[in-house]
């Protein structure tokens, strides 16, 4: 059984905290966040002057910090931070902070398991980047953002290799920027490097680069591919192997290769976070056939209906038959199943997420200032005051719901027809 | 060849690169950008040009150099595009440099002249050709070329890392503390219904700036956040320089960021090129009509805040007063009556220019003119004698500049003639002026 089969999805009903309670307490609070499994809700906390904690469901952490930002709960659900004391920033998970500190540290990212806690550091041997307060050995002028294999192997960011004077663009031409791997910079520099891509047996790492000020392609493990286009966008590797799938814009348009080759004919205006479906078999992409027209293409058609506004990513149903994606029009938000918009919408929505069985499609969504769950485009009876995303229970008969009303956080599971 | 209108400039950033160039690359080039990215637009308004010259007299580059017709926005366009077609390509590099310093230095593509032109030619939109045109053969103004270096690595205008950022929001935070009770820089707060964006010098030379608005939000009482990642930077002066693909890039960032942390609309900061970039260029570029979470400018938002009594005037700044109209957020959005309500509610002494509207002139410095560097202070800034006896002529004291390109170029021209004049944000009025609640004073 996963975690997720072992939450509690029998209690109805779980007020977990009372957070008009804490607003008693502490003269400020941050942002709220929740656990996965909802049993966990935490801010930050001032206790005194310059004196930051960690609340956890009324609990405060032992230690205290001068600052404290970026609370969030790791898939594993342990709660982790960045904190600082006479100037020196660390990670804290749980109350503990990490042995090492640094100048300063941002960019907290988890492997699935959330064993590995990854962040970007700037000390006294430049940039790099630290995993569970291990850094890379080797320091650069700057490192920006990472990436982190799935199994916490590997780390690769875009890396500055070279300073540069001020205006120095003859400097900037010859290429400083590459990719770093665990520390280690690929052989060859480029202009740019950006949307860094780890392929899922840790093996290969891909990013978009530019080789010419106007010639952008894709390199993996450092070798470029032989076609350049004139943009491009973040690859992803196709979930087994180490092929690469990438947006790429010829002299018609839009459209996306795979290894260098053209696999969808039919060309866009524009076309961006291509994603496979669980099965692997299904390519899906937010397109833009024509300007101020926004649709979802599966492998390479498009649904027939476009939105005028944006439309966001798509979201596959564990079965794969299925897409889903928030759509924009006319400025209110909803939902399409496959090409069907709900007929309500909404001043916001949340990511839709399909239930188990891939028959219903739930979301968070805002309506004038409340928060509502809606499932199939049926709007709940609730508006909150605050409120996360819903979750089906592993027989997709039920809903988490983690939402606070009347200044008390609750945690309840609920039949689905219910809300 | 032309002669060079202005004074010679050693910019490396063209001299160098059109050593490299050879006739054959300049030719096809060209040819592309005149056959695939321009052709239609392109044809109409070459074929409509009756060459009557009445634009000349709406560029302040022509009037502040002794109505030198070649600082007319025709003359620029005869002597760049005109030239470029009659001869289908086949021109030299030393053509070029001309064409750099003409498109990149001598217009601001502040659109003035296409009013004053009988059939509304956009001659800004020619000589933007013109400047893609040189970007792709690598011939930029080296200043102007090193900030859109800095946003293809940064997706910010000025090598601000990652890091120094966040730190800037946090130590800027702080300092607001200190006027207003927990006044705060919520980031990447998911939700919030406003997401604030700001240019690249602010964090690293205006920081304060951002200390301003974390007090005026507070005092708003506003539900706001800024992003910690990439995409907080609105500017973007690669839509200037002719490099068309990492404008996108970094549009793409800034939109992008306001969808994920799911906010109902984009505050920008005072900048105007900034307003275009994100409202105007960079969304047609990636196929959005509109951008896809609306944007207002600082001067809207202040406007909705004032005229809603959400920030109430305690005392009104005393000093005569005068504003300078950012092209790109006037002429460009209309926004000239807003910008009079907000200064006429938190001045005592506002002095109105002449003339003044969307026929107001360009501050000189905004187009990427002023990203173009020190080399070309000189000449922008003698290319625009009429906007010193413009605001010399109002008495006043201090401009209000809601940009930062008008900010530095009205600064520069303060300086260079003069007037004895300071220039701020409306910020920085706001902030003087404001009424702070009993509950947000500090003790
Ligand atoms: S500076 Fe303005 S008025 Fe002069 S040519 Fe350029 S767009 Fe026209
Ligand atoms: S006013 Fe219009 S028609 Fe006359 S010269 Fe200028 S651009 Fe041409």
């Amino acid at each position: 059984m996963t975690e997720f089969e072992n939450w509690d999805w029998e209690t109805k009903e779980k007020l977990i905290s009372e957070i008009s309670e804490w607003r008693r307490k502490f003269p400020v609070i941050h942002e709220y966040v929740v656990s996965n499994d909802g049993e966990k809700i935490s801010a930050p906390v001032k206790t005194q002057e310059d004196a930051f904690t960690v609340c956890v469901n009324g609990e405060i952490w032992e230690n205290t910090f001068e600052k404290l930002w970026s609370l969030r709960f790791g898939p594993d659900d342990r709660l982790t931070c960045l904190c600082m004391n006479d100037d020196e920033w660390t990670v804290a998970t749980d109350g503990e902070t990490w042995e090492e500190t640094f100048e300063y540290v941002w960019n907290i990212q988890f492997t699935p398991d959330g064993k590995i806690i990854a962040v970007n550091v700037k000390g006294k041997n430049g940039y790099r980047i630290s995993l569970n307060g291990k850094t890379w050995e080797n320091g650069y002028v700057e490192a920006r953002d990472f990436a982190l294999s799935p199994d916490g192997k590997n780390t690769a960011a875009g890396v500055q290799t070279k300073g540069l004077g001020e205006g120095d663009i003859f400097g900037f031409a010859e290429g400083v920027w590459t990719v770093a791997v665990n520390g280690v910079p690929w052989k060859r520099n480029f202009l740019n490097v950006w949307g860094i891509a780890i392929s899922s047996d840790s093996s290969k790492i891909a990013a978009e680069v530019r080789v010419g000020e106007y010639e952008y392609t894709i390199a993996i493990n450092g070798d470029i591919w032989n076609e350049t286009f004139k943009c491009v966008w973040e690859p992803i590797f196709y979930p087994k192997g180490e092929d690469v799938l990438v947006p790429v814009q010829t002299d018609d348009g839009w459209t996306l290769a795979k290894n260098g080759q053209i696999i969808w004919e039919r060309k866009f205006v524009q076309a961006w976070h291509q994603k496979f479906s669980p099965d692997g078999q299904r390519i899906a992409a937010i397109v833009a056939p024509k300007i101020g027209k926004w649709t979802i293409a599966v492998d390479g058609s498009t649904w027939n209906k476009t939105f005028g506004d944006a439309v966001l990513l798509p979201v596959f149903s564990p079965d794969s038959k299925k897409v889903a994606a928030v759509v924009k029009e006319n400025n209110r938000w909803t939902v399409a199943v496959d090409g069907i918009p709900w007929a309500e919408d909404f001043d916001m929505i949340w990511d839709p997420v399909f239930s188990p069985d891939c028959n219903r499609v739930a979301a968070k969504a805002e309506k004038d200032g409340k928060y509502f769950i809606v499932v199939d485009g049926k709007v709940g009876k609730h508006g909150f005051e605050a409120l996360w995303s819903p979750i089906f229970s592993p027989d997709g008969n039920k809903l988490l719901i983690k939402a606070v009303e009347d200044g008390k956080y609750y945690r309840r599971v609920i039949p689905v027809e219910k809300i | 060849m032309t002669e060079p209108a202005a004074e010679a400039v050693v910019d490396p950033g063209i001299d160098e690169k059109i050593k490299k160039l050879t006739p054959e690359r300049i030719e096809s080039t060209i040819n592309k950008v005149l056959t695939k990215g321009a052709a239609a637009r392109l044809k109409v308004y070459l074929q409509t040009c009756v060459h009557c010259g009445l634009c000349a007299d709406a560029c302040h580059f022509y009037l502040s150099n002794d109505k030198d017709p070649k600082f007319s926005p025709v003359g620029k366009v005869k002597q760049t595009l005109w030239e470029i077609i009659r001869k289908k390509g086949k021109v030299d590099g030393g053509f070029i440099k001309d064409c750099s310093r003409i498109a990149h230095t001598e217009c601001n593509v502040c659109r003035r002249c296409s009013m004053y032109c009988p059939f509304g030619i956009d001659i800004a939109y020619l000589l933007l050709l013109v400047r893609r045109m040189c970007a792709l053969l690598g011939v930029v103004p080296q200043y102007l070329q090193d900030t859109v270096n800095s946003h293809a690595v940064t997706m910010n205008q000025m090598w601000v890392k990652q890091d120094e950022w966040i730190d800037s929001l946090q130590w800027q935070e702080e300092d607001a503390q200190d006027e207003v009770k927990n006044a705060r820089i919520p980031l990447d707060k998911e939700g919030a219904e406003i997401m604030y964006s700001v240019i690249g010098p602010e964090p690293k030379f205006l920081a304060q700036l951002l200390g301003n608005i974390a007090m005026i939000m507070a005092v708003a009482g506003m539900d706001w956040t800024m992003p910690s990642f990439d995409g907080w930077d609105n500017s973007n002066m690669p839509m200037y320089s002719g490099d068309f693909e990492t404008m996108a890039r970094v549009e793409r960032k800034h939109h992008e960021a306001a969808l994920k942390l799911k906010v109902k609309r984009i505050v920008m900061g005072e900048c105007g090129h900034a307003f275009r970039g994100a409202v105007y260029d960079g969304p047609k570029w990636l196929a959005w009509k509109e951008p896809p979470v609306p944007i207002i400018h600082a001067v809207q938002f202040y406007y909705e805040l004032i005229k809603s009594g959400r920030i109430k005037i305690a005392k009104k700044f005393k000093e005569p007063v005068t504003v300078q109209e950012p092209c790109n957020i006037v002429r460009g959005r209309g926004l000239g009556d807003m910008l009079r309500y907000i200064m006429r509610a938190t001045c005592e002494d506002f002095r109105d220019v002449y003339p003044r509207y969307e026929h107001n002139y360009c501050c000189g410095a905004g187009g990427g003119v002023i990203n173009c560097g020190p080399q070309w202070k000189k000449s922008r800034v003698k290319g625009n004698r009429v906007k010193a006896e413009q605001l010399k002529a109002t008495g006043a004291k201090f401009v209000v500049t809601p940009c930062h390109n008008c900010h530095s170029g009205i600064e520069d021209i303060v300086e260079h003639y003069n007037l004895g004049m300071h220039t701020k944000f409306f910020s920085e009025i706001l902030i003087d002026v404001m009424e702070i609640p009993e509950d947000l004073k500090v003790e």
